[in-house]
């Protein structure tokens, strides 16, 4: 990936990353979001790994974000406050915030480059990945299927109404006050 | 350096210009069609000051509907709601267009063209994984009918984008499984590739089309695929006796003209797909790279230059590619529209299914044959 | 060529705006998209370090991320769904039930 290709990936993952904690409207922060999540499958396949980085873009932004955008509009979120009311909380979340991004520089700039190693022929192909999967990762593999099933079950029972009412499970009694009213 | 460039930009225009004029002519085609199913005539109207009539020639409907269409609607007031979100709401029509349009990129319309000592391979694009782009770019496209939706501050608006994106993901499986089939079977996610194994013929005469070999991947990825362009049986999303227009009810002008076009857009786009994956693409019956080889029992052989091959090879697959948006038209204009249930009863419980069925049987063929 | 250390610290970077986005916003659901971009930030750079190495490993567990993320953001929003309808707030500063 020649320099100034990664450089305007690099600034547009940057500033729809930003984007995603700076903005008021929940949609407007799922598209950003969605941006950054595009421009790092561009990335992916900046770096050879072909078909993850589609693999990426269909799953994140075509699948996963969408899921995101539904329950914004499910829950008819709103504009809001960018962030908490609560001055400690913002000094420190802030503080956390830079020490973190100091730690990771501090360790970068003593990190030294790694060799290159050279590349197998077919690198990042969807046949390379996918004999690495079905080979040698076989197990994780079947594990995660069963770890999708378990999570679609486990969305579903969450998610549903218990019949009758709108709430999932027995609110306490002021709350289900406010959702009468809210419904009347 | 800069020849290859200018190479790559001239494949680019001729491949968006091919695509954006076959699009353009679906506009009448549609309307001569439905005027044909319905007995009427249709589209007669449109003539510049009369001159074709006057002439004693017929009024000339395609090239004046083409023209007299976006000047209408781009002349139009475009407006935009109280309370909508304007920059969304701008953005939305062309984030469901620019998808719809860069997956031609990847699409081959024809073998190669030799130059002098140059080989250029006619497909804009030479992407490796295009099956797996195709995929991705049409799972971006649902942003755009979602957010024209949303953006509208309008409730039929929203409903229609809801029913839109719902229903664009559900029929994405279907898709997916169908052009998983394919590539199971070919062995390859380079559509370039896929299309030349298509060529060459069974029994000395049935050419090698993958409808042969996965007859159930084509009902998938032609239904499935008339769902992800949201047309009538499955045009619930703008079901104008429930939400007036579904996504698009808040626009006008221009905007609007842009989502129409992205609908014939994703019809072209289908039958593009069905075209390569099923109908050999550009493969023409029984031409090879030096002519054509007919089939018989002296076979008789005509030599073709290859620039003819080539030539040849672009109409095969733009008439290929008509056939099946007419099929569509046909189908958009004779069925009756599906109850929400059905069509989430459909894709869910009928065409997934039997897409992962498909899926199982061909990679159980595959082995037992002796794949890779 | 961009060298690998770029890729590096542009993950660093989408990860320390993750966290913050974690800290700072108190809608649950944007916290949640800021766990979505730290978890791609993480992803980045395993696939940029997998090319410097010259094997597909690191791409194989990127796969992984990928897979168990959508297991997550289906889990995890319907959680914020069940949340959202028996408190009718998404406000992190209002649950705290669990709070002493």
């Amino acid at each position: 990936m020649p320099l100034w290709l990664f450089a305007f990936f690099a600034i547009i993952a940057v500033v729809s990353a930003l984007g995603v904690i700076l903005q008021r409207h929940p949609v407007h922060c799922l598209l950003a979001l969605a941006l950054a999540l595009l421009d790092i499958g561009a990335l992916f396949i900046g770096l050879g790994a072909e078909a993850l980085g589609f693999l990426q873009i269909i799953i994140y932004v075509g699948a996963i974000m969408v899921l995101f955008l539904f329950v914004i509009w499910l829950l008819n979120l709103q504009r809001e406050g960018l962030a908490t009311e609560r001055i400690g909380l913002k000094v420190i979340g802030t503080l956390a915030a830079a020490a973190l991004g100091a730690e990771l520089c501090a360790l970068l700039v003593h990190a030294g480059p790694a060799p290159a190693a050279p590349l197998p022929v077919d690198y990042g192909s969807l046949r390379s990945l996918a004999r690495l999967l079905f080979a040698n990762y076989l197990v994780a593999f079947e594990v995660t299927s069963a770890l999708l099933l378990a999570a679609m079950v486990g969305a579903i029972g969450l998610a549903r109404r218990i019949p009758g009412t709108n709430a999932v499970a027995a609110p306490p009694s002021d709350v289900a006050d406010r959702l009468r009213s809210a419904a009347g | 350096m800069a020849i290859e460039l200018v190479i790559g930009a001239v494949k680019a225009l001729v491949v968006l210009l091919l695509v954006l004029n076959v699009t353009g002519s679906m506009l009448w085609f549609e309307r001569k069609g439905a005027a044909l199913i319905q007995d009427r005539i249709g589209a007669n109207r449109a003539a510049i000051f009369g001159v074709g009539r006057r002439m004693g020639l017929p009024n000339l409907g395609l090239i004046n509907t083409l023209i007299a269409d976006p000047i209408k609607l781009f002349t139009k007031e475009d407006f935009v709601p109280a309370g909508a979100d304007r920059v969304l709401h701008s953005l939305a029509p062309f984030l469901a267009l620019f998808p719809v349009l860069v997956t031609f990129a990847v699409v081959p319309i024809g073998d190669v063209l030799r130059i002098g000592s140059r080989t250029i391979t006619l497909q804009a694009a030479n992407l490796p994984a295009a099956a797996l782009y195709v995929l991705a770019v049409l799972g971006v496209g649902v942003y755009g009918v979602a957010l024209g939706g949303w953006a509208s501050n309008n409730r039929w608006a929203l409903l229609g984008g809801i029913r839109a994106s719902a229903q664009m993901i559900s029929y994405e499986m279907a898709m997916g499984l169908a052009i998983l089939a394919v590539v199971v079977t070919y062995g390859t996610v380079d559509l370039q590739t896929i299309c030349r194994m298509q060529g060459g013929v069974w029994f000395g005469w049935l050419p090698r089309w993958g409808i042969v070999l996965q007859p159930v991947s084509f009902i998938l990825l032609l239904v499935a695929g008339i769902a992800e362009s949201k047309r009538v049986p499955f045009d619930l999303p703008e079901g104008e006796s429930e939400l007036v227009a579904g996504y698009f009810t808040e626009y006008s002008g221009g905007k609007q003209a842009v989502f129409m076009m992205t609908d014939f857009a994703e019809v072209v786009l289908v039958s593009v797909l069905i075209t390569l994956f099923f109908f050999g693409g550009w493969q023409v019956p029984w031409l090879y790279a030096d002519g054509f080889h007919f089939p018989g029992p002296h076979g008789a052989f005509l030599a073709l230059p290859n620039y003819a091959v080539a030539i040849l090879q672009i109409i095969a697959f733009w008439v290929k590619t008509l056939f099946f948006c007419l099929l569509q038209i046909l189908v958009r204009w004779t069925l009756p529209r599906l109850r929400y249930d059905q069509l989430m009863g459909l894709g869910w419980k009928g065409l997934l299914p039997l897409g992962l069925l498909n899926l199982v049987v061909t990679a159980f063929v595959v082995v037992a044959v002796g794949g890779r | 060529m961009t060298p690998l250390n770029y890729f590096v610290v542009l993950s660093a970077v989408l990860f320390v705006i993750g966290v913050a986005g974690v800290l700072l916003r108190r809608n649950v659901i944007v916290m949640f998209m800021s766990i979505e971009l730290m978890l791609n930030a993480v992803n980045l750079a395993f696939v940029a370090f997998g090319r410097q190495l010259g094997n597909a490993e690191g791409q194989v567990i990127v796969f992984f991320a990928i897979t168990v993320a959508a297991a997550e953001a289906a889990v995890g929003l319907g959680i914020i769904i069940a949340v959202f309808r028996n408190r009718m707030t998404l406000n992190a500063d209002e649950l705290k039930l669990l709070r002493w």
